[in-house]
């Protein structure tokens, strides 16, 4: 709400600067978005006075003007404005001025005639059109007859006000009117704002006799009117108008615009019935019916749902409660009996009624946040007597009430102790009656026991936390002091799965990966893709676009969308890894999925780019990848072999280029190269990924590292080259190996593959280098040339190896 | 000439001649005539049985000494030849040290990931527990425990994921202040701990908005904690992970699961708080929203709000590393440019 500086002046004594007070308002009430002047950016706007004005010789509609702007002589300025009148003070911008939309104005010539600057209406100077009264929105603007020429326009305007726009949280609905912010300031400053109060000067006829409510107390607690006659419609006068148009309201005419005017003022939504147009003379404020249909004043027709209030006469409704007012009964110049609603609904209802017709009015918005159900009679009295002296209405006697009850002080009790303990203060009794006091609360004190008597003003107050805040907020956040806590020791650590995963993040980067972080909300497809379980979806039950609709049920495909992003922007080498979560359902009819971890990667092109090497054969494959996963799972010193067993089951995966990962025969994940129509789908270059289940990998027992004695005594080495099937796989050979090997093989090491040329057709050449140690003696040669034997001839027999 | 005098000659001559010998093969070669058995000296040495007796050991002894100042010059010389040897190797040798050094395979953690570590370090030191929720979370947790009952106005401001009526995308860390609460023995000591973890908003992703973002949420329950400890604590972060010379203040706020609710703002990075574009010239920027823990929250988890007591504060490492790093758009921290992951260093 935008809150003028000169309005709350009116109220109060402030001796700050409005940037000084906006910083005072949020750091004790609420937040402050701005603090802007209208005429900011603006200059060398002022008051003129056409002299005289003749027909431009060469066109239809457009004047040329005799302008006094205060200067020695005349200055002629050429205006189409079709309401340019002589002897009206008008706005114009000078020859070097700016007005809005940051537009700077110079001397001219229009069609041949020299024009010192420009004759503006309201929106040329910055005016919002949607606020620029009805009666100047289609020409320049008269100012008051008494504006000095040749003075800047802005205060004839209100242009030259501070507008503090503040942003009022759900809980503070007593700060959205000009009142409210008045009170909280004079208890800030301590200060009482001198806020005055109405006097109604009713006629004798009862207002009684003319409208009778019947409210239905559970959509409208407080429900009251007031019927005005005789009232004659026309423009407000310039005061309230530019009060209305600073706080973005626009001004329509003398009835309406003291309805908006009381909202400002006070925070009580008012609406204004054309009476003549009400049907019968009972008000009734009841529960929309099936079928039933309302026009609102912003001329939408609404089909009005069974929850939704209306106000209607004993025929249609006539308003969206708390929202809108009906077309069917707006106030139009032919107007002459007015009758003011002022009343109270049910914040929830209104709540739900203005979103299901996405009609946010400010009447709603202050429903929605409460309304004080004390000032109820106060604004229908200060609005009817407003339409007395503004619009010369005779107010009827009396307030008719269609439902109403005994508004009472909120009682709250609060020990200084307690707001010592919760604020970690050290107030003294007195300083603490002085801030209630200040607020405007009744207080009573027992002891140290206060009983805070909090009025219908600041309805947000029900329990002590309440009173702490006040007493907090107004005594200063600054001046609190600021602590550790203190009491027992806790001991601050990471779970051994939380260490788990840390460390395995810290693995993957040394290994050479970047940590991403993509979306877990996919599309169904992506969603279901590399998955390492059946499992079924999680969708949202209303998404926002269709690329997130569905939780992942696997790392790998967020990793190529981001592999894609890459590539798309000619970023080629891409390592990655991620560590989330996926979400898996055992079964359509389980509501919530389960969450576990994974990590996985995904890499493209080279992981070390070395641009002095030729990078062509440098690219990821399945061995360099492997060696990464393996030195993960090493880290990790889980229990148990770690075995890559070739398969062809997933169908997002290269048939010939993947294995499931396998640690003492548990199933832990997959590594491979993406399927070339996969890859081809996420537009990505080649790309080999990995996906693993860290739950499971934390599970797992893990290998406590313990020293093992370095054997003095020497290895002794020998080489075998074998001539065998291709089919037979490296995984055979070692295994062989180390089944014949004897109990001094310490270790086996592939040292070269062939498969090329020179070789019989199907067959590959590998080559080990077996290493024996004893560590309790020097072998000798014959010991290790026997066990060596051993060794070839089993992979002959067994392996149909040539040795060569 | 007498036996000395040519021992004499050579002492003279072939001093010279070691001197002048340029590589160390022909010193070696020198070395063997010189000074081997048949060598000059040797044989002077050889011919002194014809001496008279009384000569012998004079001559004796010069023999020696021509021959150790031959050997000690044959020796200087060999150093010498070594010596220009290895300089000129080491001249032949010299490289190009500005040539670059060659690359080794290194991952970066992503900068909120940094951020998170960085706050879970702080408040592990200070003995919190780190725990992490559920991101599919119960309606009952992620609102109704936190004070926020079904038809809470409050609920407007947080546009929800859901998955079925009562299970939903968590919008906060929050409901972790519920879960903690409702399981903790307080007699056992008191609550501290902080929640990282992912959050979902139903929000069109744009520069400033994210449908899923990051939150740290904290909490601290026990007999005597105050608005000052949180005052205190959340100056901490603020100089913990932007540096010492920012300050914070703390402004009244409003959310349903605290009471009396804060925000806090710090010193603007990019105007030191004189007043600029980014900060909307406060000299302030809100970075995270606390509050002392509504009475409400405490009694649904169970815990007697007339003893236990304290602060909650929640903060988004994603705005975070926005304002430390001067990030301009929220979506970089979820498309994974490698060219954007790779600009932050690990150190902070
Ligand atoms: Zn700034």
């Amino acid at each position: 709400m935008k809150t003028s500086y000169s309005w709350l002046q009116e109220y109060l004594d402030i001796q700050v600067s409005p940037k000084d007070l906006a910083e005072k308002i949020e750091r004790s009430s609420v937040e402050v978005d701005s603090v802007t002047r209208p005429s900011d950016g603006m200059k060398k706007i002022v008051v003129g006075e056409i002299k005289s004005l003749a027909p431009h010789p060469d066109s239809d509609h457009l004047k040329v003007c005799q302008v006094d702007v205060g200067e020695d002589e005349l200055s002629q300025i050429v205006c189409g404005a079709p309401n340019v009148q002589s002897g009206k003070k008008v706005i114009v911008a000078l020859p070097g001025s700016r007005i809005g939309g940051n537009v700077k104005i110079k001397r001219s010539k229009m069609r041949g005639v020299t024009s010192n600057g420009m004759i503006c209406a309201l929106d040329e100077i910055g005016f919002e059109k949607d606020v620029v009264p009805k009666e100047w929105a289609d020409g320049i603007y008269f100012l008051a007859d008494d504006a000095k020429v040749g003075e800047p326009v802005f205060p004839y305007l209100g242009m030259d006000d501070y507008l503090i726009d503040v942003d009022v949280t759900p809980n503070r609905g007593d700060m959205l009117s000009i009142y409210g912010v008045a009170r909280d300031l004079g208890a800030i400053y301590d200060q009482t704002p001198k806020l005055n109060h109405p006097k109604v000067e009713e006629v004798a006829t009862p207002a009684a006799g003319k409208v009778s409510i019947d409210a239905n107390k559970d959509l409208a607690p407080i429900y009251k009117m007031r019927i005005v006659e005789n009232v004659k419609i026309q423009p407000s006068p310039r005061w309230l108008q530019i009060k209305l148009w600073n706080a973005g309201v626009r001004p329509i005419n003398n009835v309406v615009d003291v309805t908006n005017y009381i909202l400002l003022k006070y925070g009580q939504p008012l609406h204004a019935f054309d009476y003549g147009k009400v049907s019968g003379s009972t008000i009734h404020a009841r529960y929309a019916q099936k079928g039933e249909k309302l026009t609102t004043l912003d001329e939408e027709e609404h089909e009005l749902n069974e929850k939704d209030i209306v106000i209607a006469d004993d025929q249609k409704p006539i308003a969206l409660a708390g929202v809108m007012g009906g077309l069917n009964s707006e106030i139009d110049d032919q107007t002459t009996t007015v009758a003011i609603e002022s009343a109270v609904f049910t914040p929830t209802l209104i709540r739900k009624t203005a979103q299901r017709h996405n009609l946010h009015t400010s009447a709603s918005q202050h429903f929605e946040r409460g309304v004080d159900r004390g000032g109820v009679e106060e604004a229908v009295d200060a609005a009817a007597q407003m339409m007395h002296e503004l619009a010369g209405g005779d107010i009827l006697k009396g307030i008719v009430t269609g439902a109403s009850y005994d508004v009472k002080d909120e009682i709250v009790n609060v020990t200084l102790s307690r707001i010592n303990h919760v604020l970690g203060t050290d107030l003294s009794l007195d300083q603490v009656t002085d801030i209630f006091k200040r607020l405007g609360f009744g207080v009573k004190l027992a002891g140290e026991t206060y009983t805070v008597s909090v009025p219908s003003t600041r309805w947000d107050i029900h329990i002590t936390a309440d009173l702490l805040e006040e007493v907090a907020r107004i005594y200063g956040y600054d001046e609190i002091p600021s602590t550790l806590p203190s009491g027992p020791t806790t001991v601050g650590a990471l779970t051994e799965k939380q260490k788990l995963i840390r460390d395995s993040r810290h693995v993957l980067e040394s290994l050479g990966l970047n940590q991403a972080i993509s979306y877990a909300l996919t599309t169904e497809d992506k969603a279901n893709q590399f998955m390492m379980r059946e499992s079924s979806e999680t969708h949202l039950s209303w998404p926002m676009t269709a690329d997130h609709t569905t939780l992942r049920m696997n790392l790998i495909s967020g990793l190529l969308d981001d592999v894609a992003y890459n590539n798309a922007r000619r970023v080629k080498d891409v390592a990655l890894y991620e560590q989330g979560r996926v979400f898996y359902k055992d079964s359509a009819d389980q509501v919530r999925p389960s969450e576990h971890e994974h990590i996985a990667g995904a890499v493209s092109g080279q992981l070390v780019v070395d641009p002095l090497k030729n990078a062509k054969n440098n690219s990821i494959d399945f061995y360099q990848l492997k060696g990464i996963v393996e030195k993960y799972l090493e880290n990790l010193a889980i229990k148990g072999d770690v075995t890559f067993v070739a398969t062809d089951r997933y169908p997002e995966m290269h048939p010939g280029r993947t294995a499931d990962i396998m640690i003492h025969g548990h199933y832990v994940g997959f590594i491979g190269q993406v399927h070339p129509t996969i890859a081809e789908a996420y537009k990505i270059n080649q790309t080999y990924v990995f996906e693993l289940d860290l739950d499971a990998l934390i599970e797992m027992p893990k290998d406590m590292d313990q020293f093992e004695p370095i054997s003095k005594y020497p290895v002794i080495t020998r080489d075998v080259a074998l001539l065998i099937d291709k089919t037979v796989t490296n995984a055979q050979v070692l295994a062989q190996i180390q089944k014949k090997g004897g109990a001094y093989l310490k270790s086996v090491e592939l040292f070269d593959i062939y498969d090329g040329k020179n070789l019989p057709n199907g067959k590959q050449s590998l080559a080990y280098t077996l290493t024996y140690q004893n560590p309790n003696a020097t072998l000798t040669d014959d010991e290790v040339n026997q066990a060596f034997e051993k060794v070839q001839k089993t992979l002959t027999s067994e392996l149909g190896a040539e040795i060569r | 000439m007498t036996l000395r005098d040519q021992l004499e000659k050579i002492r003279q001559e072939r001093k010279q001649d070691i001197k002048d010998v340029v590589d160390l093969k022909k010193l070696d070669s020198l070395r063997v005539e010189l000074l081997g058995k048949k060598g000059p000296i040797t044989q002077a040495l050889r011919g002194m049985r014809d001496l008279p007796a009384d000569e012998r050991p004079t001559f004796g002894q010069f023999a020696n000494t021509v021959r150790d100042e031959l050997q000690s010059a044959i020796e200087t010389r060999r150093d010498e030849l070594k010596k220009a040897m290895l300089n000129k190797q080491l001249a032949s040798e010299k490289i190009d040290v500005t040539l670059p050094g060659k690359p080794v395979a290194q991952g970066q953690p992503h900068v909120i990931q940094q951020i998170v570590d960085q706050i879970e370090d702080l408040f592990i030191g200070m003995g919190y527990q780190v725990l992490s929720g559920p991101e599919v979370e119960e309606d009952k947790y992620n609102f109704e425990m936190m004070n926020l009952p079904k038809d809470h106005p409050a609920r407007d401001m947080q546009d929800t994921f859901y998955i079925t009526k009562e299970i939903l995308m968590r919008t906060q860390t929050s409901p972790m202040q519920a879960r903690t609460l409702e399981k903790h023995d307080f007699s056992k000591g008191p609550l501290k701990m902080i929640s990282p973890g992912v959050v979902y908003r139903r929000d069109t992703d744009d520069p400033t908005h994210s449908h899923q973002f990051h939150q740290v949420e904290g909490i601290v329950i026990d007999k005597h904690i105050t608005m000052a400890d949180l005052k205190g604590t959340l100056e901490l972060i603020a100089h913990e992970l932007f540096g010492n010379r920012f300050n914070i203040r703390l402004r009244p706020s409003y959310f349903p699961f605290t009471e009396p609710s804060v925000e806090a703002d710090i010193t603007c990075f990019n105007c030191g708080g004189k007043g600029c574009a980014v900060c909307k010239y406060t000299g302030w920027i809100e970075v995270l929203g606390a509050g002392m823990v509504h009475p409400n929250v405490l009694e649904m988890a169970g815990v007697d709000s007339e003893v236990y007591g304290g602060f909650a504060f929640g903060l988004g490492p994603d705005r975070f590393a926005m304002l430390k790093y001067g990030v301009d758009d929220i979506r970089n921290f979820y498309l994974n440019d490698v060219r954007f992951l790779t600009q932050f260093s690990k150190k902070g």
